[in-house]
């Protein structure tokens, strides 16, 4: 590069960059100007208070999110001071009088026994009891709400100022329902993980009855006449229901899974025989990439069934991987009787479940795994064979191979 | 030699290049050969392939045109190349595969958790590309100007077209493939005529070898009054040493940052054979270096006379050697190695920037990439045409120094250092690359060193070579910001860096 080149190459970047900050700049200042009238900034600024402290409550009720939380809370109701407690501590003190704080769980008891707002004050806010030394402290009386979730009371909500009024005390009783909303939000989120971790659990390692009972029956049928072939067949049987049937560890190569595929296939061409015709075709720049455990057996498992159980004659699966600069792209072919494209969709769907369970477990998993975007791609009509297409992101510092079992 | 020899043998190379791409691997395997098909790819093979990426119209040409040109202290340069691969050995190649980020930028967006780190480093990574592009193209200029007669920007077109249309239909699904096709390629054809030539020379009983090399590495004196188009005297006084310095600080740190010989590491199944992959490549690329080395040597002895050529000589050396056709044949498979260089430095660069720009862009989808690959060839071909020609391993040499100022650090303070933090990563690199790319603007600004006056000598000396200054730079920036900002250190940090060094159980 010639330094006039290169120098040519420098200013044209710092040109884009200054262009860029200044589209933001502009951007930043209209939407300021946007704003109208007194009341519009007001309700944008209790909104925009309330979407971030819902942020922070988005784990639910702990010390982390309840402490950045409070903050905007308090600017909701513009209480001098607001602290929040779970069932047994205080969880975050906002504004004046930290001092108090101390005093937070005496004054929330009653309220997490009974279920009902109070008001408090006099001694129970005593300055020189709680070892307060600001002047005119602005905590002297407080409104105590319950968070419920359900029933049950998981918390509380007090709103300190000098003197309670019946407005502050509906404003506490409303931002404490808010916050209880939230709370259960992140419950609700908790629970959609676990269920979905629960899914994805009940989702790995189907291992298709019809082919175990299948490969033993084949197997049953070498061992008068070829004895040596059977004990091989038990042997890869072995092998392939080990890898199946492991229990730790959500992903694996590619290369393992070919592999496992592999033996998979060595026990159906027992049963089958010259009538399935495998092809493979691998860059071997993805063999090494990530992708969930048993995500490929399935389809294959699914094109042998379709492709060869369905018809006479030979049948042929071909399976390629190819590598692009983002993905790996991996596709499994059949030319055997095809689906119908309305009932592949409603597979997918989950609507119709029968013998293609197998290919919307895996969507499911992709989908959860990856995002919408890297679902299971079919392409199939009645009788032209189906070709399905996966692609998995080359890239996963998030997901870790643990080593096979021996 | 004639234009049609010249066009027949870049043709050549172009059509191999091509055609090994699209059917190196499209062998069907059945079902018995599975085995075969989950084969990795083997240390050896992966080796060759970095090295077929790795030795671009730098190494290929601008090695021998320096040494032609400035004798013993442009030896450095192969030195520095080569070396660079032990620091990626010793610091970067083994956590790097372990971490499962695929670029620079998934792997900063992993361990630094944050968006803006990991835009900013796309930005550097595409930046980097395109200067490196640059030099490849000027040399396809200057190879296609001298030996077919064409204007300059017709070869830098024909590199990009050729690269393009391969990237884009597909041509590099088996990329290791050719990548390793074109190292060996690339060794025969500039070791072949390097040999012959020497024997050559030595047969024609002219000065013996080793009393030639011994006459090149004593001064680099008498001839050097031809040269000058950059390097100095044998790097002797405070300002040589000062340079000479800073160019091995470039070259070394520098390699560790290029994105397109990064992603070949995550070829290799795990971290042991990345460590093996990168010995391959340390022995391969000491065998290559040796015979451009001997080029330049041989040039200096024999014909003096074409130093004015500069990064041409290696071409042209055997014609003016070797009278008659034979001559002619060995300055064709010298062409054909230096075509061989350029596609596949660029085709594999071209891959990597057009790979960031469809991720962060397009979402990673293919049409994307497809997308990106013709929009990302045409800046550096602008840049190519619009820039003059300038001495090839100097040039990449500035792009190794830039490299080293901002991906350098990122990388092995990431890996080695759990205190980094997004503001400090992103505060370090772009102390780097300003610091970096304003010395090469000064630079050009102020003119060679020797030509300014006074303590203006000396900051265009600084600016000349700027990775001594730079790199360390960037590094302390990097690590101030980041103790400075220590609350925002990422969640996840510490079980990244369990994951990088925790050595994987043996199969």
């Amino acid at each position: 590069m010639s330094p006039d080149s290169l120098s040519l190459a420098v200013i044209a970047t710092a040109l884009a960059v200054g262009v860029a900050a200044a589209v933001v700049a502009w951007r930043v200042w209209r939407s300021r100007r946007d704003f109208g009238s007194e009341a519009e900034r007001a309700s944008y600024t209790i909104l925009h208070a309330a979407s971030q402290a819902g942020r922070s409550l988005r784990g639910g009720l702990d010390p982390d999110g309840a402490a950045r939380a409070a903050r905007h809370l308090r600017s909701m109701i513009g209480a001098p001071a607001l602290a929040l407690t779970d069932e047994s501590r205080l969880l975050a003190w906002d504004g004046a009088g930290p001092a108090h704080a101390a005093t937070a769980m005496a004054l929330a008891a009653a309220t997490l026994g009974h279920g009902r707002t109070r008001v408090a004050s006099g001694d129970e806010l005593d300055c020189a009891a709680a070892g307060c030394r600001e002047r005119e402290c602005p905590v002297r009386s407080a409104v105590v709400a319950p968070v419920r979730a359900g029933s049950r009371v998981i918390g509380t909500v007090i709103a300190l100022s000098p003197a309670a009024g019946a407005g502050l005390v509906r404003a506490t009783g409303e931002l404490a329902d808010w916050v209880a909303t939230q709370a259960e939000l992140a419950e609700l989120d908790r629970s959609r993980t676990l269920l979905m971790e629960a899914e994805v659990r009940a989702l790995r390692a189907q291992i298709s009855p019809h082919f175990i009972y299948n490969s033993l029956n084949a197997i049953a049928s070498y061992i008068l006449t070829d004895p040596a072939r059977a004990r091989e067949l038990v042997v890869e049987f072995a092998d392939f229901t080990r890898y199946s049937f492991r229990r730790h560890g959500d992903f694996t190569t590619l290369a393992e899974e070919l592999r496992s595929i592999d033996r998979y296939l060595l026990l159906e061409r027992a049963r089958f025989g010259e009538r399935l015709q495998v092809s493979l075709r691998i860059a071997p720049e993805v063999l090494g990439t990530v992708i969930p455990f048993l995500s490929l057996q399935p389809l294959v498992e699914n094109a042998v069934r379709h492709g060869l159980e369905a018809r006479e004659g030979v049948g042929h699966i071909e399976i390629t991987a190819e590598d692009t600069p983002n993905e790996a792209i991996v596709r499994i072919e059949d030319d055997g009787a095809g689906m119908d494209p309305e009932r592949v969709r409603e597979v997918l769907a989950g609507r119709a479940g029968g013998d293609h369970v197998g290919l919307r477990n895996v969507d499911a998993r992709l989908r959860q795994v990856y995002g919408d975007d890297h679902g299971l791609v079919v392409e199939t009509a009645p009788g032209e064979g189906t070709l399905i297409e996966l692609r998995i992101p080359k890239s996963q510092p998030q997901h870790e191979v643990r080593p096979p079992l021996d | 030699m004639t234009p049609a020899i010249g066009v027949a043998a870049l043709a050549a190379v172009a059509v191999a290049t091509v055609l090994v791409g699209f059917y190196g691997l499209r062998i069907s395997r059945t079902t018995g050969d599975f085995y075969v098909a989950s084969r990795t790819v083997r240390p050896w093979w992966n080796a060759s392939a970095i090295g077929g990426e790795y030795l671009s119209a730098a190494s290929f040409l601008g090695v021998a045109g320096l040494i032609m040109v400035s004798g013993s202290s442009a030896l450095w340069y192969p030195v520095g190349y080569t070396a660079g691969f032990l620091m990626l050995l010793l610091f970067v190649a083994a956590p790097l595969r372990r971490s499962g980020a695929y670029t620079i930028p998934d792997f900063a967006g992993a361990r630094l958790g944050s968006l803006a780190a990991r835009r900013t480093t796309s930005v550097l990574v595409v930046l980097i590309g395109w200067l490196y592009i640059v030099p490849q193209l000027q040399g396809a200029a200057l190879a296609v100007r001298i030996t077919t007669g064409l204007p300059g920007w017709a070869g830098s077109a024909a590199v990009v077209a050729v690269v393009v249309f391969a990237v884009m239909l597909g041509g590099m699904r088996s990329i290791t493939f050719v990548q390793a096709f074109q190292f060996w390629l690339k060794l025969a054809a500039i070791g072949i005529p390097a040999v012959f030539l020497a024997l050559h020379v030595v047969g024609q009983g002219a000065p013996s070898l080793a009393d030639a090399a011994a006459a090149a590495a004593a001064g680099g004196g008498a001839a050097d009054d031809g040269g000058g188009a950059g390097a100095d005297d044998g790097g002797s006084g405070p300002v040589g040493g000062y340079r000479t310095l800073s160019i091995m600080v470039a070259l070394l740190f520098g390699t560790l940052g290029l994105p397109h010989v990064l992603v070949r590491f995550y070829t290799n199944p795990d971290g042991r054979s990345a460590r093996r992959t990168t010995v391959i490549v340390l022995c391969l690329l000491s065998v290559f270096y040796v015979f451009p080395t001997t080029l330049g040597v041989l040039g200096r002895l024999a014909a003096p006379g074409l130093a004015s050529e500069g990064d041409a000589i290696a071409i042209l050396l055997p014609e003016a050697l070797v009278a008659g056709p034979l001559g002619t044949a060995l300055s064709a498979l010298v062409l054909a190695g230096a075509m061989a260089a350029f596609l596949s430095t660029s085709s594999g660069l071209l891959v990597s920037v057009a790979g960031v720009i469809s991720q962060e862009l397009f979402g990673g989808s293919v049409r994307g990439f497809r997308i990106a690959t013709p929009l990302s060839a045409l800046v550096p071909l602008a840049a190519a045409v619009a820039g003059g020609s300038q001495a090839l391993a100097g040039s990449v040499g500035l792009v190794f120094a830039f490299t080293a100022s901002t991906i350098c650090p990122l990388l092995v303070l990431g890996i080695w250092w759990r205190g980094l933090t997004p503001t400090g990563a992103m505060a370090g690199m772009a102390t780097g690359a300003l610091a970096c790319g304003g010395a090469v603007v000064a630079s050009g600004l102020l003119g060679p060193p020797g030509e300014a006056a006074g303590a203006l000598s000396v900051v265009a000396e600084l600016c000349a070579q700027p990775a001594l200054w730079t790199v360390p730079l960037a590094f302390a920036v990097m690590a101030a910001v980041s103790r400075a900002s220590r609350t925002t250190l990422p969640r996840g940090a510490d079980r990244f860096l369990v994951r990088l060094h925790s050595p994987e159980p043996r199969p």
